[in-house]
């Protein structure tokens, strides 16, 4: 029920004697100058603001390109032990984009992943679940382990001490022409090995840590 | 002008004694024409008035050397300012080994260029020092309560700057420990849930540590972060000129203040 006596206010600045008031004018000059230059300001700090931030920005939402590298011919790689390969992970910037990867043949003693044509050569990254210290093969403990915080992963990655919070992160792999053996992007993977996008070291793949860190748009495609 | 602090009196213009003739020593003639020179530039900018708010304001009794923190952090500030704009004469941003080599020319070849980044370098540890000092007597001495809380906040944003400045300062040399120091501070960055894994990529410029992360953190490290600590400093003295500074915890009043009883019962 509306108040009887606060008459309702008329929308026209002429019947609210507004000096200066034009005949069907329903908001006041003043007002209008206002808004037009809150507006033009606006418009005015948006058209430098908005394109560097989406500039700044734009690499979070732009898919990064994997070029698959020859490593080598598939009997350069043993079955029980790994051998390192040097691989390109950001093309063009000399050392900072370069990546160790440790590799070998599949070996259905270890490897009781499914088999298909991207792990027929198993090729282990050398980035330590933890926070991204390079982890280095140790041959008499046959373990990865890890100099920055003491992160240690069994034969076939899995982590098996420390706090590293998955089991390392995997190359595609493929045999091409018979016995080449090119690699391409990283992947994770959880403790049964089933294939994750790759994500950033410390980001669990198990449990509810699966959900907790998304894939990216940035990530490489194999 | 009633409300401005007053001149001490030695600063106070004294009107010359009749008969006095007018300046003839050269020394005399300087001081004339610098006093004139102020004069000029005060009559149109009224400067004098917000100096003698900002100097001669008066401060609590029992104010002491740990009150001098926060001018200390001030100036570790400007000595990194001012190594930093000098030390970017030299740098280069280039991730393919010219930016260590350039630290390196810094370091070894060029003149003084070892003082200067190693002032730049052990400054930086001064001042994130120097920064929990200031926050600590503020802490301490009860400083931040009413009317300071906006400057206690204003003061934690700036040590999270500080701490950005060190973040990101620290992978410029680009040497070993450098890169990996950055891999790692990124990645437990990416730690956060749900967005965590966006905002490294953000920080990286990629999903990789690559070709322009390296000119991502230089440009936050020296535009981005010194312009907002430079704007946030300004806000940060403005209110303690603006609110005055506070005695000691252990000071208790002395005598209560007769004018203003008397003000009170008229």
């Amino acid at each position: 029920m509306p108040d009887e006596r606060k008459p309702k206010k008329s929308p026209y600045t002429a019947d609210r004697n507004m000096p200066g008031a034009f005949e069907g004018e329903t908001v006041t000059r003043r007002r209008f100058m206002t808004a037009t230059v809150h507006g033009a300001g606006a418009v005015a700090a948006s058209a430098f603001a908005l394109p560097a931030l989406a500039f700044a920005l734009g690499p979070v939402f732009t898919r990064q390109k994997f070029d698959w590298q020859l490593v080598g011919n598939v009997t350069d790689f043993p079955t029980d032990t790994y051998i390192p390969r040097v691989v390109a992970i950001v093309a063009g910037i000399g050392e900072a984009g370069k990546s160790t990867v440790y590799m070998r043949r599949r070996n259905p003693a270890f490897d009781k992943d499914k088999p298909d044509q991207y792990n027929r050569i198993i090729a282990i990254s050398t980035r330590c679940m933890h926070l991204g210290c390079p982890v280095r093969y140790v041959e008499a403990a046959e373990r990865f382990i890890c100099p920055c915080h003491g992160g240690v992963y069994d034969f076939t990655g899995q982590r098996t001490g420390g706090p590293p919070v998955r089991p390392l992160d995997r190359f595609y792999t493929e045999i091409r022409n018979g016995n080449e053996v090119w690699v391409g992007p990283r992947y994770s993977v959880n403790s049964e090995l089933h294939r994750f996008s790759p994500r950033d070291p410390g980001e669990d793949t198990d449990g509810i840590g699966q959900y907790l860190y998304p894939a990216r748009f940035s990530t490489p495609k194999k | 002008m009633r409300l401005l602090p007053p001149i001490p009196d030695r600063l106070k213009p004294a009107p010359k004694r009749p008969g006095t003739a007018a300046p003839q020593k050269p020394l005399e003639l300087v001081q004339e024409a610098g006093i004139s020179a102020v004069d000029w530039i005060d009559e149109r900018t009224s400067l004098s008035g917000g100096l003698r708010w900002l100097l001669f304001r008066k401060v609590p009794k029992g104010t002491n050397w740990f009150y001098t923190l926060g001018s200390a952090t001030l100036f570790a500030f400007l000595s990194q300012a001012v190594t930093g704009v000098f030390l970017a004469m030299y740098y280069r941003p280039d991730v393919a080994g010219g930016a260590y080599e350039s630290v390196r020319y810094i370091t070894n070849y060029a003149f003084l260029g070892e003082f200067v980044r190693g002032m730049h370098k052990w400054g930086s540890s001064v001042m994130v020092i120097l920064v929990f000092l200031h926050m600590a007597r503020t802490f301490f001495f009860g400083a931040y309560k009413y009317p300071r809380e906006l400057n206690w906040v204003i003061g934690v944003t700036l040590l999270i700057l500080t701490m950005v400045m060190s973040f990101t300062g620290y992978l410029l040399p680009f040497d070993q420990r450098a890169y990996w120091a950055t891999i790692v501070g990124v990645n437990i960055n990416g730690t956060g849930p749900l967005i965590g894994p966006y905002l490294s990529d953000f920080l990286r410029a990629g999903p990789e540590f690559g070709a322009t992360t390296l000119s991502r953190f230089y440009a936050i490290h020296m535009l981005l972060v010194p312009g907002l600590i430079a704007a946030l400093v300004g806000a940060h003295l403005y209110l303690v000129a603006k609110l005055g500074t506070t005695a000691p915890p252990w000071l208790k009043a002395e005598h209560k203040e007769p004018e203003l009883e008397a003000k009170a019962k008229a």
